[in-house]
């Protein structure tokens, strides 16, 4: 099953255009994620850090330094489960030859590893992680031909390249130097992965670093907020959540 | 617009001007650090080189100028080296190293402008690179060896740059923590240079990410530097050499840890390994 996204954004507050994530607990019942405007009665930039936890109903990935690890967790969540089908596989070894065997099983690992970094730290770092800790995902990926080399591969392309761009866009938001260069050890890895899946889809091209992702006027690679963000990865998660205080 | 409000957020009036010496730049820190810097050389890189120190760049202050100043002078380096690279002709032409290389050298063109833009009158002017780093490396086909050979050592110098560049930006993120925007554009950068490393890497038929602190086959000791602390396993209290995916998948072998994150340099370690390429 396809999920449904709907993607609205409405201008707030004269300039500042800013998005949030909802989640329709009704129509949208387990199909993924609604964008929408919200109103500025019900901003929050007096307020919060929010942490993470339970909102109408919904767990809400929150705000502040917890909010963005807990934003990384849920796709590194999704990273990790896609590899784990990926490597699963019965023709595994049939589909892909030995270097890129190789490249997906490192993956599959490197992705585990995250997610289990995040999981832990953030279990430390909020104060209650009963409630606080974003469960385990659920996931559908029926979209993607797990018999396909091309569908798998390009399906690794779009995750590594969307973390990529949601590690440089979540940036700006982390506050403490420590996060910050948590953060920046894991994105140079996942770019290091996008350029590998990308050079394995197109050896003999510049499409490791591609026109199409890196900018050919100014050399730099993309940066995404969450509400850019979880469009994208949410078509593969079938668990509700919102990100109604991340931009 | 990033690109926009990066510029804006230095003067103006100094737009594209690249005024400004490295010395008067680096000024304060100049002589502090070419003292830090022969102390804290590993004697195998001060044996390494026989070219002398009067050059040398100091440590960048560690503020969102700094930060970027020390960035423009890894690019001018890059930059320089893959230009020449394309020119000496040792790059095999028609195929995918030549496409690699030109890629590459374009984001490093590109990420100069940008820089030198962005810093505007703190823009710190270009060192002399001696890329043969004192008659120890060919990789310009200068001394007759061949391009077969030169190519090798060009490759050698072109994973270092680039895994040498991954860590510098990582090791400048605190410094731009107040600057969101210079940040932002720096990460940029960073996940670009990382993955240019990855490529460069796998040409070198190596993995594109980092193993231990393992240089890789047919890297000399010298550029030991460029990976040492790259094995670390700890990330703020978690082991990332002992995790397991239970019953889910395959075993996570202990190497994917350290793999699975990449380790910042300081800035003195940064500079000291620009200072080996710089006359």
């Amino acid at each position: 099953m396809k999920n449904a996204v709907t993607v609205k954004e409405q201008l707030t507050s004269g300039t500042n255009r800013r998005s949030f994530l909802k989640i329709s607990g009704l129509t949208m019942a387990a199909t993924g994620l609604l964008l929408t405007g919200c109103s500025n009665d019900d901003d929050s930039e007096n307020n919060g850090p929010y942490a993470p936890g339970i909102r109408n109903g919904v767990f809400d990935l929150g705000s502040g330094d917890l909010g963005v690890l807990t934003y990384a967790y849920a796709l590194e969540q999704l990273e990790a489960d896609f590899y784990t089908r990926v490597v699963n596989l019965n023709n595994f070894g049939a589909l892909f030859n030995s270097e890129e065997q190789q490249v997906l099983s490192d993956l599959y690992a490197h992705e585990v590893i995250h997610r289990e970094f995040f999981k832990t730290a953030l279990t430390g770092a909020l104060s209650n992680p009963s409630t606080q800790l974003l469960p385990t995902l659920e996931f559908d990926f029926s979209t993607v031909n797990f018999g396909s080399r091309d569908s798998i591969l390009g399906t690794a392309k779009a995750l590594e390249d969307t973390g990529v761009a949601a590690y440089n866009g979540a940036g700006k938001l982390i506050t403490s130097a420590d996060y910050l260069l948590l953060a920046g050890k894991i994105v140079s890895v996942e770019a290091r992965h996008a350029s590998a899946i990308r050079s394995l889809i197109n050896p003999n091209s510049d499409d490791f670093a591609g026109d199409d992702i890196v900018s050919a006027s100014n050399g730099l690679d993309a940066a995404k907020n969450p509400s850019q963000i979880l469009p994208v990865a949410g078509s593969f998660i079938t668990t509700e959540f919102s990100a109604v205080y991340l931009p | 617009m990033n690109l926009l409000k990066f510029i804006e957020s230095f003067t103006d009036e100094n737009f594209m001007k690249n005024t400004g010496s490295r010395r008067d730049s680096f000024g304060q820190f100049g002589q502090l650090g070419k003292n830090l810097a022969l102390a804290s050389i590993p004697l195998g890189l001060a044996a390494f080189t026989n070219k002398a120190f009067a050059s040398d760049i100091g440590p960048t202050p560690s503020t969102p100028i700094g930060a970027l100043q020390l960035a423009l002078t890894l690019e001018y380096l890059e930059d320089e080296f893959y230009r020449l690279g394309l020119e000496s002709g040792v790059i095999p032409t028609g195929g995918r190293d030549e496409k690699v290389f030109m890629q590459i050298a374009q984001h490093e063109a590109d990420h100069v402008e940008f820089l030198i833009a962005g810093l505007g009158a703190n823009a710190v002017a270009k060192p002399t690179f001696d890329f043969t780093v004192g008659g120890a490396f060919d990789p310009f086909n200068a001394t007759g060896i061949g391009n077969a050979a030169a190519y090798q050592q060009f490759l050698i110098l072109a994973q270092a740059f680039e895994d040498t560049g991954v860590r510098a930006y990582k090791g400048q993120a605190a410094n731009l923590i107040s600057t969101p925007d210079l940040l932002t554009a720096a990460l940029q950068i960073h996940s670009v240079e990382a993955r240019h490393a990855s490529e460069v890497r796998r040409l070198r038929g190596l993995k594109g990410w980092i193993t231990g602190n393992q240089r890789g086959t047919g890297m000399p000791s010298a550029t030991q530097a460029v990976y040492d602390g790259e094995e670390n396993v700890m990330q703020a209290g978690f082991n990332t050499s002992t995790v397991s995916n239970g019953s889910l998948g395959p075993a996570i072998p202990g190497t994917a840890g350290s793999e699975s994150y990449d380790e910042p340099l300081t800035t003195q370690q940064s500079v000291n390994i620009a200072n080996l390429f710089i006359v």
